[in-house]
């Protein structure tokens, strides 16, 4: 795809919603006054110190911000470097997504909207969506694969009791990119009264700069975490795994601009990336046009989407958010490929070593530390997305 | 725009000679049978539609509702690809074939098999099989604009844009002036297949954009499955664009001359 767009200087997104070659905003003339609408008003709403007080106020009383940052100190042995864990897991619901609902609710509140739509894949968004729907009274409907309704089904019942209706997609491969293009076209058939909380950093423009910021708690804490315990602000390692990359972006983001700390995403490579079953999407994909941006997507050379595969219901998405796929193709961000197999023995291993049962998708953050070559010295921040409680079936299936 | 263009696209031509009542029928390629697309393209023109516009079948198609999107389905399975697409429209305008398809033909898809294809390419395979216009939805006009329309215009191609009861006013201008062939006029803000019935409010908007009186001709579309709403359609705009309605019937009824001619005189009936 040519010489789409003006070339960006740093990792920030340009006017038009562009990072480096990827990002737009590829929608439907439907969505466009919707979109158009959040474009106009999300940078000056974010700014107003009302809403910030708001947001922070919720994150601290409400979502039990800030996370601790753990030193892990049995896995920093195993492993043999300084590892510390940020406890997103430990955020009320038990995942990163909240922090980016909890602000895309009070900007819905703010420009009017009385109805929410949401997809969601592992469940973890669409709880975090009915939890602040609940909070502020507003009409919840959640769209999730049929596949995934059934292997994340605690997710769909705590749904439900938080008073949302839970739709499930039935078309292509009955997952999270089903589940989204759903929630899209519910958007377009209600484009007034309703916003579209979308979950990860993918979406049009504005929509992964606007994840981002809200999910970029992370990093903000996490400096001066780290201030406080090691005396530096900035680790040699920050590790997070990408489904779509919302708890990557928020561990990335305000080291973005140093690079002397590399940026370590973990993808889910499935069964293997040669297997055909995998979700390893810049390992498998090209550039294209998946949910409205411009990103990185694994698709037939005809250029139709690609159903993805991982045992994490959160990284079974056949592409990343514009914001990875820039990291990925300017080399800042390093992607690693990590197999069920990979995964599962992770999220035991850290059981454990540490009494933590980290979510799937995590573990596959935990498992990319194994790939990394490290010395004793080096201090790296993992990313602890979500707990496992939800996947607690499929790690039964291995236990022995 | 070069003038040669304004004689050549047979768009320009249909709306120069005929500006009421147009009928524009969608159909997805290679659907229900890989190897349907041509006959339903001439059934079509038999059966005397003003305008076809060929589905190019997607994985992802979030503007469609139900019956579109499982006809895509279908066609992938069936084996449909772009590539194909253009090898099954090949020739057909070719006189002397003895039956030469003369109908304005639009390809209608989303913009990421597109790209795939190469933007240069695919423009230059619509002009050597004899496409005269597309409409991708979800490729935005700021960027067709910046990146795209010349090349568009290069091979002779119109690029048709939707708007809806929600397009801004300024927004309408830009893409009547902009742009050339016809504007599609999404009848309310939905997915296709799902609107059911003509409200007053979707009259009021017919009545607004009339009033606007734009360059372009304009072509109601969702919701148009039944002469009722064909006839209030035409009352508004140059004329409709009939898709589900359209799906549904082939399913049940075939792709026989015969099938396609009957649908077609239902809806103008
Ligand atoms: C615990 C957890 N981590 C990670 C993800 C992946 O999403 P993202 O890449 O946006 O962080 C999910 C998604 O459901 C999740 O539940």
């Amino acid at each position: 795809m040519e010489q789409l767009i003006e070339q960006a200087t740093s990792f920030e997104v340009s006017d038009k919603g562009f990072y480096g070659n990827f990002g737009g905003a590829f929608i439907p003339e439907m969505l466009y006054p919707n979109v158009e609408e959040l474009r106009q008003n999300y940078r000056q709403i974010m700014a107003d110190p009302a809403f910030q007080a708001e947001f922070y106020a919720l994150l601290t009383d409400y979502v039990g911000r800030p996370t601790p940052l753990f030193l892990a100190k049995r896995l920093s042995e195993d492993i043999g470097a300084t590892i510390y864990l940020k406890r997103e897991d430990l955020c009320h619901t038990g995942a990163h997504k909240v922090n980016n609902t909890i602000g895309q609710i009070l900007m819905a509140q703010r420009l009017g909207k009385k109805r929410i739509v949401a997809e969601t894949g592992a469940g973890q968004h669409g709880v975090a969506t009915a939890t602040v729907c609940a909070l502020m009274g507003l009409e919840c409907i959640v769209y999730m694969g049929s596949i995934d309704m059934e292997r994340q089904k605690p997710n769909v019942d705590r749904m439900r009791m938080l008073g949302a209706i839970v739709v499930p997609a039935t078309s292509g491969s009955q997952t999270l990119k089903d589940a989204t293009n759903e929630a899209m076209r519910h958007w377009i058939n209600n484009p007034v009264d309703t916003h579209y909380i979308i979950g990860s950093v993918v979406g049009p423009h504005p929509y992964p700069d606007m994840v981002a910021r809200f999910q970029s708690v992370i990093s903000e804490e996490t400096r001066r975490q780290l201030l406080d315990k090691e005396g530096r602000e900035t680790p040699d390692y920050v590790v997070a795994c990408v489904g779509g990359g919302s708890n990557a972006a928020g561990a990335f983001f305000h080291y973005l601009n140093e690079p002397s700390v590399k940026l370590v995403a973990a993808e889910a490579a499935g069964q293997g990336i040669a297997t055909g079953h995998s979700a390893a999407t810049t390992a498998l994909g090209k550039p294209g046009v998946l949910h409205g941006s411009r990103t990185i997507l694994m698709q037939t050379d005809d250029g139709q989407v690609t159903e993805p595969y991982s045992i994490s219901a959160g990284l079974d998405y056949p592409g990343i958010g514009p914001l990875h796929a820039h990291l990925f193709e300017s080399g800042r961000g390093h992607f690693h490929s990590i197999t069920d197999e990979q995964a599962v023995r992770a999220g035991f291993k850290l059981s454990k070593l540490e009494g933590i049962i980290p979510a799937l998708e995590s573990a596959h953050a935990l498992a990319a530390l194994e790939e990394l070559s490290m010395t004793k010295d080096d201090v790296v921040v993992v990313c602890l997305s979500g707990r496992g409680d939800k996947d607690l079936s499929t790690y039964t299936k291995y236990l022995d | 725009m070069t003038q040669e263009l304004l004689t050549q696209n047979r768009i320009n031509d249909l709306f120069a000679q005929k500006s009421e009542r147009l009928l524009n029928v969608y159909f997805t390629a290679g659907f229900p049978n890989l190897g349907d697309t041509g006959t339903v393209l001439r059934g079509l023109q038999q059966a005397g539609v003003d305008l076809v516009e060929i589905g190019m079948p997607y994985s992802d198609p979030v503007a469609d509702g139900e019956t579109i999107q499982q006809s895509n389905m279908q066609a992938l399975d069936n084996g449909m690809t772009l590539k194909l697409l253009f090898e099954q429209l090949a020739g057909c305008r070719d006189e002397r074939s003895g039956d030469p398809v003369t109908v304005p033909i639009l390809l209608m898809g989303y913009i990421n098999p597109v790209l795939q294809f190469g933007v240069e390419a695919f423009c230059q395979k619509c002009r050597e099989v004899g496409v005269d216009g597309v409409i991708l939805p979800d490729l935005p006009l700021d960027l067709y604009l910046s990146e795209y329309a010349a090349t568009f215009r290069q091979y002779g191609i119109l690029n048709v844009f939707l708007i809806t009861p929600q397009t801004a006013e300024s927004r309408i201008r830009l893409i009547d002036s902009e742009t050339e062939g016809f504007i599609y006029m999404v009848s309310s803000a939905s997915i296709t297949g799902s609107v059911k019935g003509i409200s007053d409010t979707m009259r009021a908007y017919f009545e607004r954009i009339q009033a606007m009186n734009l360059k372009n001709p304009r072509l109601i579309g969702f919701g148009i499955n039944n002469p009722e709403t064909f006839e209030t359609a035409c009352q508004y705009a140059n004329g409709a664009i009939v898709g589900s309605a359209f799906i549904r019937h082939l399913q049940q009824e075939g792709t026989s001359a015969e099938s396609i001619r009957a649908f077609v005189q239902t809806i103008r009936a």
